[in-house]
C-alpha cells in the first residue's frame, strides 16, 4: 500500500504526508500552549518578586496550578507526539500508521487538557500540578487529564505501530536509528506513565465525585509520582533523542559507539520509574531502604545512563569536527562549531544546563538524608526549571528551527532573532533555575505567596539575601519570558508568513538554519568509536569534579544541621 | 549517522573506545559511591529520619497534643494565647499542623534529645524548620516520629512548604531553644 507522499530536497527522506501534516499539528499546538504556560510562569515569577508581588493570593495559587500542568504535561507531551511521529514515520521512511487514531489522539489531548484548564482558571480547583488528597479539585480537573493521557496513549500505539508496519514493508536495513531508539524510549516510559495516571486518577476522580469515600494521602503520593516523575523522564529520553539528531542532522555525528548509547537508554527504561521516590523521601512509614533503593534508581543505573549521554553527544560532535580537519589544540572543534546557528546553540546550551544545573542538583537533593534539608523548598522548582526549561525546552526549540525550514519548507523570518533567542532564553532559565535554588538553600519554600509571611499570627521572616534572590529569579524570568517570546514570534511568523522554500528560486542559498547533510560523507569511514576524543573527555572530567565537590558541600550542610535520628 | 540506521548491521559487536568505556567505568564507581553513602550516613551521621510512623486518627492525635500541651504548658503568647509548652528532655513532644497553623510553640533546649510526633489534622503540611532548613511531610493520618537534638539556639520559625489552601502562606509556628544551664 502506497500513500501520499513527498521527497524531501534537503534530506532525501521520504516523508509522508499524512504523518507531515500531524507532526505538524501537534508541534504547533505545543508551542501554543509553551506561549500560555510560560506567560503564567511569569506572573509567578512576578508575584514572588517581593517588590512586585502581583497577584493576590488565591490569583497565584490559581496561575501557579495552570502553569504547572500546561507546561509539565500540555507543552511537552504534545510537542512529544510531534517527536514520536517524526522519529517513527520520516526517519523510518515509512507511513504513518493509523493516521486517523493519531487525530482521535490528538483531538482527546486538546479537548482534555482544555477541560482542565478551564476548569482550574474557574477557581475551584487551586490544588497545585500535584493535585494531593486530601485536598480536592472540581471532577473536570481529574477528567480532563485522563482524557489528555488517553489521547497521548493513542499517540503512543500510533507510534509503535509505525515500527511495526517499517519493519514489515522493510522501509528501513538493519536496525532502527539511534534517535528511533531514543523516541521508543520515550514512548515505553510514556505507556507506563500513563498506566500509573490511570490508576491513581481514575479512583480520585471517582472520590472527587462522591462515589469513593478515602483515599489514603501517602498511597496517592507514591502511585502519582509514579506518573509525574515518570513523566519527566518521557521528556529526558525525547530530548536526548533530539539531542542526537541534531548532532547527526547539523554534523554529520555518529555516536561514539551504537552499543553504548543503546545501553544507556535501555537503562532508562529499567529504572528511571524508581524516581517516584524523589518526591517521598521524608514521608511517614516508608522505609529508609525502600527510598535509598528507589531514589537510587538502583545503584544509580539511570544516573551513568545520562552520564554517557552527555559524553557520547559532545563526544560525536567532536569527531565529527575532527575528521573535518578542526584538530587544533583540545578544543577547536568547539570554537569552531556553528554558535550562531539556533539549532546548534540550543541544543547545546540544553545539554550543558540539563547536566550541571539539572542532573546534579537532581541526582544530590535526591539523596535520602541530603533531601531533609531541601524537600518543597524553592530549591526543587530551581532544579526543575534547569531540566524542563533548560534542559527539554530549550532541545525541543532547537529542533524546531531545523524542522521549520526543512519539513515544513518555510524560511524562517527573522532570523537575527532566531540567532540570539537560544541565548536568552538560555541565560534567562540559568539565572532563575540558580536563584531559586539559592533561595530554597535559604530556606524559601516553593507554592508560597508571602515570604514576608505578613498575614501570619506568628511572625517569621527570611534572611534579606533570600529577598534578594527572589528579585534576581524575577528579573531573569522576564529575560527568559522574552527569550520564550521570540521564539514564539519567530516560529509562529515562520509557519504563517515565512517564503516557502520550494517556491525559492533553486539559486537561493540554503539559510543557515538548515545545513543540509551530505549523505555521500557518511561512507567511507567506519565506527566514530575509534576516534580520540581529548576536549569531550576533559569537560566531562571537569563535570565531574563539580559534581563531586557539590555532593559533599552538600553533606557538610546537612552535618552542621540538628540532630535527627 | 543517528537519525539512519546503524552502517554496521552487527554493531553491538563493535568494540568500544577506550575513552568511552573509562567514562563508563567511572560514571559507574561514582554512582556507588553515592548510593553507598546513604546508608553509611545511617551507620555514622546524625541526621537521619527514624522510619518511626504510626497510623492515627486525626481526633486522638489532637487529643494527645491537647493533653500534652497541658501538661507543660508554661506560658501563652501572643493575641490568639497560643501555649508555649516546655517538655523534659527526652520526653514526646507533639506538634499539630491544620489550617493554617503549627500547634502549640515548643520551648526545648540545646543539646537535649526529644521524640517529636508530627501529624495534620486536615490536609498535607510540610513542616519547614527555619533556618535551619529541616523540611518534613507531615500527612493527616499518620504520627511520624523523630527525635530531634537541637544544635543550636534561639527562636526558630516552622513554616508550611506544602500547598495547602488559600492561608497557607500564613501558617507559621515556633519553637524556642534555649541555652541548657
Amino acid at each position: 500500500m502506497t500513500s501520499p507522499y513527498r521527497v524531501c530536497p534537503d534530506t532525501g527522506f521520504k516523508v509522508d504526508l499524512a504523518g507531515e501534516k500531524l507532526i505538524k499539528w501537534n508541534a504547533v499546538t505545543a508551542v501554543v500552549f509553551l506561549a500560555i504556560g510560560g506567560l503564567l510562569g511569569l506572573l509567578v515569577a512576578l508575584t514572588r518578586w517581593p517588590e512586585i508581588h502581583l497577584l493576590n493570593a488565591d490569583d497565584f495559587y490559581m496561575v501557579l496550578t495552570a502553569h504547572g500542568f500546561v507546561i509539565l504535561l500540555v507543552w511537552l507531551i504534545f510537542f512529544e507526539m510531534a517527536l514520536l511521529y517524526f522519529a517513527s514515520s520520516i526517519l523510518l521512511n515509512v507511513r504513518l500508521a493509523l493516521p486517523k487514531l493519531a487525530w482521535l489522539g490528538y483531538w482527546l489531548m486538546l479537548v482534555g487538557c482544555l477541560i482542565t484548564v478551564v476548569v482550574v482558571l474557574q477557581g475551584n480547583s487551586n490544588v497545585m500540578f500535584t493535585s494531593y488528597v486530601p485536598m480536592m479539585a472540581d471532577p473536570g480537573f481529574y477528567l480532563g487529564i485522563i482524557i489528555f493521557a488517553v489521547g497521548a496513549l493513542c499517540g503512543c500505539a500510533v507510534f509503535f505501530a509505525t515500527l511495526v508496519v517499517a519493519k514489515q514493508e522493510k522501509t528501513y536495513e538493519g536496525s532502527i536509528p539511534l534517535v528511533t531508539f531514543g523516541a521508543m524510549t520515550a514512548a515505553i516510559i510514556a505507556v507506563f506513565t500513563i498506566a500509573s495516571g490511570a490508576v491513581i486518577l481514575i479512583p480520585t476522580l471517582l472520590w472527587s465525585l462522591g462515589f469513593i469515600a478515602y483515599i489514603d494521602p501517602l498511597m496517592y503520593k507514591v502511585i502519582w509520582w509514579a506518573m509525574g516523575h515518570s513523566s519527566q523522564q518521557i521528556n529526558v529520553a525525547a530530548h536526548i533523542a533530539v539531542w542526537y539528531a541534531i548532532a547527526a542532522i547539523l554534523f554529520n555525528a555518529k555516536p561514539l559507539s551504537e552499543k553504548v548509547s543503546r545501553f544507556a537508554f535501555l537503562m532508562y527504561i529499567l529504572f528511571l520509574q524508581l524516581a517516584s521516590a524523589h518526591h517521598l523521601l521524608v514521608e511517614p512509614a516508608l522505609s529508609s531502604e525502600w527510598k535509598i533503593v528507589n531514589t537510587s534508581y538502583l545503584l544509580y543505573l539511570a544516573v551513568m545512563a545520562s552520564m554517557i549521554h552527555g559524553l557520547t553527544v559532545p563526544g560525536a560532535i567532536e569527531a565529527a569536527q575532527r575528521k573535518l580537519g578542526y584538530t587544533n589544540g583540545m578544543f577547536e572543534w568547539i570554537r569552531k562549531a556553528p554558535w550562531s546557528n539556533p539549532v546548534f546553540s540550543g541544543m547545546f546550551i540544553s545539554l550543558v544546563l540539563f547536566g550541571v544545573l539539572g542532573g546534579i542538583t537532581g541526582v544530590i537533593m535526591g539523596q535520602e538524608q541530603i533531601n531533609i534539608i531541601v524537600h518543597n523548598t524553592l530549591y526543587v522548582p530551581g532544579h526543575f526549571h534547569g531540566t524542563v526549561a533548560a534542559g527539554t525546552t530549550l532541545a525541543f526549540m532547537a529542533i524546531t528551527y531545523w524542522l521549520v525550514p526543512v519539513l515544513f519548507r518555510r524560511e524562517l523570518i527573522l532570523p537575527g532573532w532566531a540567532k540570539w533567542q537560544p541565548y536568552l532564553f538560555g541565560l534567562g532559565v540559568a539565572g532563575l533555575s540558580l536563584a531559586m535554588m539559592g533561595a530554597g538553600t535559604l530556606g524559601v519554600s516553593r507554592r508560597h505567596w508571602d515570604i514576608t509571611f505578613a498575614d501570619a499570627a506568628i511572625k517569621f521572616d527570611h534572611p534579606a539575601l533570600a529577598h534578594l534572590m527572589m528579585g534576581i529569579n524575577g528579573v531573569f524570568g522576564v529575560i527568559a519570558t522574552i527569550g520564550g517570546i521570540m521564539f514564539v514570534v519567530v516560529i509562529v511568523g515562520s509557519l504563517l508568513w515565512g517564503e516557502n522554500r520550494d517556491e525559492v528560486s533553486a539559486a537561493a542559498p540554503a539559510p543557515e538554519a538548515a545545513p543540509t547533510p551530505a549523505p555521500s560523507a557518511m561512507s567511507g569511514h567506519g565506527s566514530a568509536g575509534t576516534m580520540e576524543v581529548p576536549g569531550t573527555f576533559t569537560f566531562a572530567l571537569i563535570f565531574l569534579a563539580v559534581f563531586v565537590l557539590y555532593f559533599f558541600v552538600n553533606w557538610k550542610f546537612l552535618a552542621s544541621t540538628w540532630g535527627l535520628s | 549517522m543517528s537519525i539512519y540506521p546503524p552502517e554496521d548491521r552487527i554493531w553491538w559487536s563493535k568494540p568500544v573506545e577506550k575513552t568511552e568505556m573509562l567514562w563508563v567505568t567511572i560514571a559507574f564507581i561514582w554512582g556507588l559511591i553515592m548510593f553507598f553513602m546513604m546508608p553509611y550516613w545511617h551507620l555514622t551521621g546524625n541526621q537521619n529520619l527514624s522510619n518511626e510512623a504510626y497510623k492515627i486518627t486525626a481526633d486522638s492525635f489532637a487529643e494527645k497534643t491537647e493533653a500534652f500541651a497541658k501538661k507543660y504548658q508554661v506560658r501563652v503568647e501572643g493575641e490568639n494565647d497560643i501555649p508555649v509548652v516546655k517538655p523534659p528532655a527526652g520526653s514526646d513532644i507533639y506538634m499539630l499542623g491544620r489550617l493554617w497553623d503549627w500547634w502549640p510553640i515548643l520551648e526545648l533546649e540545646k543539646g537535649k534529645s526529644y521524640r517529636l510526633h508530627l501529624s495534620s489534622l486536615d490536609y498535607q503540611h510540610g513542616f519547614s524548620l527555619q533556618p535551619e532548613n529541616i523540611n518534613l511531610q507531615v500527612h493527616p493520618g499518620y504520627d511520624l516520629v523523630t527525635t530531634i537534638t537541637p544544635n543550636s539556639s534561639g527562636e526558630f520559625g516552622v513554616i508550611c512548604n506544602e500547598f495547602c489552601g488559600s492561608g497557607h502562606h500564613t501558617m507559621v509556628g515556633k519553637i524556642y531553644v534555649k541555652d541548657g544551664k
